[in-house]
């Protein structure tokens, strides 16, 4: 489930931003008139086509997942959080039919209809991620139901969706998707740049990228201040392991890097500036943070790939930030982005990161949460199925994905980035393919 | 006790029939177009394909949602059946996804392969035998439903060797006669919706007139092959479709159903085909579900016993209300757009 998880997230986010990239680049054509835009919609349109078939695909398969291999998840959890998903279930709809519109319907429908089904798109791909990211913070913080002998009564599916983590995490993906995708875009375009200056297909590209990608960023830094701060009061031996916090202490010093000794009790080699934590997670330099002692060790998270992930995550949005406020400052002085070769670089190297911190968060999130499956509720080891031999579905779906995951990127290098070559602002010099 | 049929929980379990039936009308077809690909032929067989991956294109994704929210109704509305079939169907469902996953996939990349190239034709066939197999095992896993042979967990866990448990519920000639029934069925809608589908090309029209033509006969021997291994292998199901109050109207209605898209095709009345081998894949599902009730999981937990609370369901059916006002009309505009050259009807 996980791995089939960390495989869907990605395509997932690109079905929530894509869309809203090419809905940017075909209103520019059509108030324009600019052919290039609309060849960027119409290439954007066919990476998204077959992104999106591959995120629903294995969408389908988690939905099947969640019984075949958490049953006993599904049986407690599915009359509370089966609310969201039914709701994220006419998002797909919505979001499947009229990304069908826009693919096919290029000369079937008028301009305005066809923009309208791309935003429509849009808007359904954000609410389908809200709605699962709200399941999952559930999981995180139950809420809606009393516990009397080990079962869920009294069901509330509003109260559960109204959870106390729902809007951090909701908001903190959403903004995720954004800025994944934006930089992504971004960086291909301008390492294609960077080997052909002049290419106003690739500057167009990297623009419309850059509008949805940077704001997001910018953002994403306050977002996660939220989301830490959320994670702090609910689920404190989550924290505990993300900081490296060992021990229960008043002015919690920030430790920046570090390796987790779980041994000896301690993290190492970090830097560690006094009172941050405290004064970042409670807003007061003095207050108590809970470190792991103040748990049972058999609730305590794998503590060394959680605070890993977290610091990768921070660094990475630490730095997409920065580079976003570069970018900002950059764009007032000159009115130009693709003239400097540092700044290109800098966006190819981008490229990537903005995935790697999804990844990484949802190891924070998740592995962070263990033993749970339920926080406080249910542990993961009694919602498993009993069948055995699970390592061999494990293995043919890994195998399946890292397949489709090959096919997929040789078939976007093939058709999305392969581009007009030297496309001047007058004319396109394209094989419209 | 609620003495009406109507309860809320039956109203669920309704809506979740139906979405199956949408599922088998839409997403079926599409599987179906996947059989034709595979068995395409004679010298139109390029313009075969061609037909059907236009037809299928815009709509196979839209149409496959159906299955999702067949499914997410249920483990939002009968956690337990949820938790009962994803431990005892673990190994079909597993392999259907499979299936889902490589048609799905090959599908879009052989739309986006280079043309005509090797790997292109690798699509094509990946697509084609993921066509055949999905279909058999949605066959196969309802059939097994069906048998009621999927038994609590209480009874499975204690002893009982691995295929006892996560075999033999599924694997049985009765189910995989299910599964062939199912095969056909969907390829036999495809066909009738395809000479809709063909309208401006006569040559391609009479081509799929036949494979429906073929597929109709062959629905009709295997269905009665089903019927006779049902006896032994689905006695609940087979006394349900016999003596029940409504089996006999319900047969009737059915095969006149059968006959008249016989008839439409035989006559060339193409459009009035594609609605009545609608009708009759509705009718026949429907049997199917009437014959279940008042059971989810026949007979081990009927749909009262496997409902969720109360409040879960109430604001489901809330979201599926609202959920379809959103729905309808964007699928009518879907098929509108791609499919109603002249008028508007129902189609794959
Ligand atoms: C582009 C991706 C990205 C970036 C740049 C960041 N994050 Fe993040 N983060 C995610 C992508 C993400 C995520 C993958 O989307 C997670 C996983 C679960 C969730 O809701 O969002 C997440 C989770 C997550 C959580 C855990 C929430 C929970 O367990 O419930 C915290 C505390 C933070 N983030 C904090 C931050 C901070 C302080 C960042 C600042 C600089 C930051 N994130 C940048
Ligand atoms: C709505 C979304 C999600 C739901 C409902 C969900 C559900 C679950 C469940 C049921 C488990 C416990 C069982 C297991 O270990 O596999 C789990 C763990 C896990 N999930 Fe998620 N998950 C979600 C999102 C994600 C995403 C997007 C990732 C991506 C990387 C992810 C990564 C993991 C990992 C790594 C674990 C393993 C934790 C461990 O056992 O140490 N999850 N999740
Ligand atoms: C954090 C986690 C998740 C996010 C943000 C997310 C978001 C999305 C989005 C935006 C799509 C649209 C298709 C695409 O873009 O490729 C999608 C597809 C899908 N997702 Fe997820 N998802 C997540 C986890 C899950 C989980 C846990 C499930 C299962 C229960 C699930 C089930 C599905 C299904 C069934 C589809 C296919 C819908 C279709 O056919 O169009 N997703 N998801």
């Amino acid at each position: 489930m996980a791995m089939s998880l960390a495989f869907h997230i990605i395509f997932a986010v690109v079905g929530i931003a894509m869309p809203v990239l090419m809905v940017i680049a075909e209103r520019r054509w059509q108030k324009t008139g600019d052919p290039i835009a609309l060849d960027l919609a119409k290439r954007w349109s066919k990476g998204t086509a077959i992104l999106f078939a591959v995120g629903a695909v294995s969408g389908t398969v988690l939905s099947f997942e969640l019984g075949l291999l958490w049953p006993k998840f599904m049986e407690h959890a599915g009359a509370i959080i089966g609310m969201p998903f039914s709701l994220e279930g006419f998002a797909f709809f919505t979001e499947a039919i009229f990304l069908g519109v826009y693919l096919y319907g290029w000369d079937r429908i008028s301009p305005r209809a066809h923009l309208a089904s791309g935003i429509l798109v849009a808007v359904s791909g954000t609410l389908s991620g809200i709605f699962v990211v709200i399941a999952n913070a559930w999981m995180n913080s139950p809420t809606g139901f009393d516990l009397v002998d080990g079962r869920l009564t009294n069901i509330d599916p509003v109260a559960g969706m109204m959870n106390p983590m729902a809007f951090q995490q909701t908001l903190h993906m959403t903004l995720a998707a954004f800025t994944a995708t934006g930089f992504a875009v971004a960086g291909i375009h301008a390492f294609l740049l960077l080997r052909d200056r002049a290419n106003e297909f690739h500057r167009r590209a990297v623009r419309i990228a850059l509008m949805v990608g940077v704001p997001a960023a910018i953002l994403q830094p306050i977002s996660g201040d939220l989301s830490a701060r959320a994670v702090a009061q609910w689920q404190p031996a989550k924290l505990a392991a993300m900081e490296g916090q060992f021990e229960t202490e008043r002015g919690a010093p920030l430790r920046i890097g570090g390796w987790p000794d779980r041994e000896a009790r301690t993290t190492r080699f970090a830097i560690e500036i006094p009172k941050a934590l405290s004064l970042l997670a409670f807003h007061d330099p003095d207050a108590e943070v809970q470190g792991l002692d103040a748990f049972d060790e058999s609730e305590w998270p794998p503590i060394l790939p959680v605070h890993v992930a977290f610091q990768v995550m921070v660094a990475i949005g630490t730095f997409l930030a920065l580079l976003g406020v570069w970018i900002v400052w950059h764009w007032i002085r000159k009115r130009e982005l693709t003239d400097n070769r540092l700044l290109l670089r800098a966006l190819t190297l981008a490229a990537p990161m903005g995935f790697i911190a999804i990844e990484a968060g949802w190891v924070v999130t998740e592995v962070g949460r263990q033993p749970w499956i339920i926080y406080g509720v249910q542990r993961t080891r009694d919602a498993v199925t009993p069948m055995p031999g699970l390592v061999v579905p494990f293995i043919t779906f890994t195998l399946l994905y890292i397949l489709l995951g090959v096919i997929v990127v040789w078939l976007l290098w093939s058709h999305v980035v392969r581009s007009p070559r030297s496309v001047s602002a007058s004319g396109v010099g394209e094989t419209a393919a | 006790m609620p003495d009406s049929i109507f309860t809320l929980e039956n109203v669920m379990a309704a809506a979740i029939a139906i979405s199956l039936f949408g599922y088998a009308l839409f997403g079926g077809a599409d599987f179906g177009g996947g059989v034709w690909d595979m068995l395409a032929s004679g010298p139109r067989r390029d313009r075969q394909r061609e037909l059907i991956a236009d037809a299928i294109g815009p709509i196979w994704e839209a149409n496959h949602v159906w299955l999702i929210v067949a499914i997410v109704l249920v483990f939002t509305c009968f956690p337990p059946a949820f938790a009962l079939l994803g431990i005892v169907l673990h190994i079909p469902l597993t392999l259907m996804l499979i299936g889902i996953v490589m048609r799905g996939s090959a599908f879009t990349f052989r739309s986006y392969d280079v043309a005509h190239s090797v790997a292109q034709r690798r699509w094509g066939r990946t697509f084609a035998i993921a066509s055949v197999i999905t279909p058999l095992l949605l066959g196969v896993i309802l059939g097994s439903l069906a048998s009621g042979r999927v038994v609590p967990r209480e009874a499975l866990l204690r002893g009982g060797s691995f295929a006892d448990i996560y075999v033999s519920p599924w694997l049985s000639p009765f189910t995989l006669s299910v599964g062939l029934f199912a095969l056909t069925m969907f390829a036999y809608l495809a066909a009738v919706y395809l000479t809709v589908e063909a309208e401006n090309d006569a040559e391609l029209q009479e081509d799929f007139r036949r494979r429906a033509l073929g597929a109709a006969l062959a629905l009709f021997v295997i269905a009665f092959g089903t019927l006779l291994l049902a006896v032994s292998g689905a006695p609940r199901l087979v006394d349900r479709l016999t003596t029940a109050p409504w089996a006999i109207p319900f047969h009737l209605v059915t095969g006149s159903a059968a006959l008249l898209t016989i008839w439409a095709l035989w006559t060339r009345r193409f459009r009035l085909a594609r609605v009545t081998a609608a009708a009759q894949v509705t009718l026949i599902l429907a049997g199917w579900a009437l014959a279940q009730y008042p059971y989810i999981v026949p007979t081990s937990l009927t749909i009262a016993e496997a409902a969720a609370p109360r409040r879960t369901l109430e604001l489901t059916l809330f979201a599926l209300i609202a959920g379809s006002i959103v729905l309808f009309p964007s699928l009518f505009y879907l098929f509108r757009v791609f499919k109603g050259r002249k008028e508007i009807e129902i189609r794959d």
